[in-house]
């Protein structure tokens, strides 16, 4: 665990970049500091690794002061992802992932096999390893970041805004590779963004910090959603929190309708093929054209999912399908709308 | 053939190794000691002088003012004020050569070094770098591109610089082209010229091949960028 107890951090031209910052990052928890530029999310996160040393209060470490370690020493033992990724440019991806156990003196051996076996967990082909940096592509180049700040297994891993530089459909495929990977590696992770999004989908705990380094709120996700402590926490939280919200309601008990592929079905039918999976739909109006349909994983994605395959189709029904892609029903406008007004209500 | 000039190949044939200081291939040999010598000594002392630059901040513009200042004097009066302590020795036409290497090494050390992408620093500090390791195993390697384009200006300079060390009877091949005052012949002119200019290609071309091979991954870099 991660403890900053009254933690100060001010420039000797008087600016306070954080300001008594109390807080708490769990064990094997993704812990992550949000907030506009300003706010002290970045400074705080680097007062962990002491790259920014504080000014007053206390960071500890499972309840070691962070201050009573040599810095190089405390590194070593905490990952670090940063934007760019920070490769070494002259270095082979491999070398660029043995970095860490390389400098703690590890055999040549066993660092390079370390590299190999991590270079793969991060979903990268084995044979990138003897490319160089700048043959990657961003979103490679960041996996390898990640890659490198697990190579000597730290039980601590802090990111400042890592899948920021990258394209939004690389960003999502960043941040459910990490989810995918937390879930196996259980770090206790610290993660700085300023996109709220990103927060509320990678946190367990979400800390919201406004200018001038005080922290607004800590709150899990779907807290902060429905019960932002003020209201700069509302403002930032944006204008679509309640839609934001459906996130964190499971589509479990959604009703569906079944009777929607056959022919006593109303304007819209769901054409289904063979094996059970949708095709698309078609109106009474124009019977011979497939029109585009939207579907989601019942059970498993969340009623954002539902309602986003719903407005993606013309009928205005979600198709909701099982892990394999199967139609197991469908939720119409009614069935959403129920599910909606509970929402609300909960 | 009678009693015509002798052609230019008769002349390197017969001046090539007479077992005297002026033959061509002593001229040579010592035209490649003080313009090598230079360039290793400016090499030597541009780094440490350089990392101090960078490590000092304040240290860069009365350095770089001085050496530029350095740089702008004329060869000729240098050699004069140099003769009175070092004789008319190679050494007189090796230290100014160490100063104009420096005047060029030392800026490209700094620019060498302030070439380090800020997210590469900051990530070895964040893995446990300490700050000599970090110098040595990561700015360093990463300024060399900088660092050997400076390198290829000094050397093909100071191989066509040695030339003016003639005027002290040190010029190395320059000393073929002060004959040419005395007696109107061309061959040793020619030669001189050659010989100079390979001598300068041959310099250069073995320093882009270090480059290659000490730099693989600045080609990686082209070939991505493209």
């Amino acid at each position: 665990m991660i403890t900053f107890d009254a933690v100060t951090k001010r420039y000797p031209d008087g600016t306070v970049a954080v300001d008594r910052l109390d807080l708490e990052a769990p064990t094997g928890e993704i812990t992550v500091l949000v907030g506009p530029s300003g706010c002290g999310k970045t400074t705080s996160l680097r007062m962990i690794n002491r790259m920014i040393d504080a000014t007053e209060g206390r960071i500890l470490l499972d309840g070691a002061p962070v201050q009573d370690i040599d810095p190089p020493t405390l590194r070593r033992g905490i990952g670090y992802v940063i934007q760019q990724a920070g490769l070494f440019p002259h270095r082979k991806i491999v070398d660029n992932i043995a970095t860490v156990p390389h400098l703690l003196g590890w055999d040549k051996k066993k660092a390079r096999a370390r590299a190999m076996e991590l270079l793969e967990r991060v979903g990268l082909d084995p044979g990138l390893a003897g490319r160089y940096p700048f043959q990657l592509s961003g979103g490679q180049q960041q996996r390898v970041g990640v890659a490198r700040a697990l190579a000597a297994d730290p039980p601590v891993l802090l990111m400042d805004e890592p899948f920021s530089a990258v394209d939004p459909i690389v960003r999502t495929s960043l941040q459910d590779e990490l989810l995918r990977l937390q879930a196996e590696l259980n770090k206790t992770i610290v993660f700085v963004t300023h996109d709220i999004d990103e927060a509320i989908k990678l946190g367990d705990r979400v800390a919201v910090l406004r200018v001038g380094g005080k922290l607004a709120q800590v709150a899990d996700p779907k807290t902060l959603l429905s019960d932002p402590a003020d209201d700069f926490v509302r403002e930032f939280l944006g204008r679509d929190r309640g839609i934001r919200r459906l996130q964190f309601i499971s589509t479990e008990g959604l009703r569906l309708r079944t009777d929607m592929t056959g022919d006593a079905a109303g304007p819209w039918r769901l054409v289904v093929d063979a094996d059970g999976r949708p095709t698309g739909w078609v109106s009474r109006e124009r019977p011979d054209e497939l029109e585009p349909y939207g579907t989601f994983v019942r059970g498993r994605d969340p009623m954002r999912s539902a309602l986003d395959a719903a407005l993606l189709s013309p009928s205005g029904c979600a198709v909701a399908v099982d892990e394999d892609g199967k139609v197991v029903g469908v939720a119409t406008r009614e069935t959403l709308d129920e599910a909606l007004a509970e929402a609300a209500d909960g | 053939m009678g009693d015509g000039p002798p052609s230019i190949w008769e002349w390197i044939a017969r001046n090539w190794d007479t077992g005297r200081v002026g033959s061509i291939k002593n001229l040579l040999l010592d035209h490649l000691t003080m313009s090598l010598v230079p360039i290793v000594l400016a090499l030597v002392v541009a780094l440490p002088l350089g990392l101090a630059c960078v490590r000092w901040r304040w240290l860069y513009q009365p350095t770089s003012g001085l050496m530029n200042v350095v740089y702008a004097l004329p060869s000729l009066p240098v050699f004069m004020l140099l003769i009175s302590v070092t004789g008319l020795s190679q050494t007189t036409v090796i230290i100014p050569l160490t100063f104009y290497g420096m005047a060029v090494l030392i800026p490209a050390v700094v620019d060498g070094l302030a070439s380090v992408p800020d997210h590469v620093r900051q990530s070895a500090v964040a893995m446990g770098f300490t700050p000599l390791r970090r110098l040595i195993s990561v700015e360093l390697p990463i300024a060399v591109p900088v660092v050997l384009a400076g390198l290829r200006v000094v050397a093909v300079s100071s191989i066509s610089l040695v030339s003016v060390g003639a005027l002290i009877g040190q010029g190395g091949l320059g000393g073929l082209f002060t004959r040419a005052y005395q007696n109107p012949f061309m061959p040793p002119v020619i030669v001189g010229i050659v010989l100079i200019v390979a001598l300068a290609l041959v310099a250069d071309g073995l320093l882009v091949l270090a480059q290659r091979l000490l730099t693989p991954w600045v080609r990686a870099r082209k070939g991505a960028g493209s």
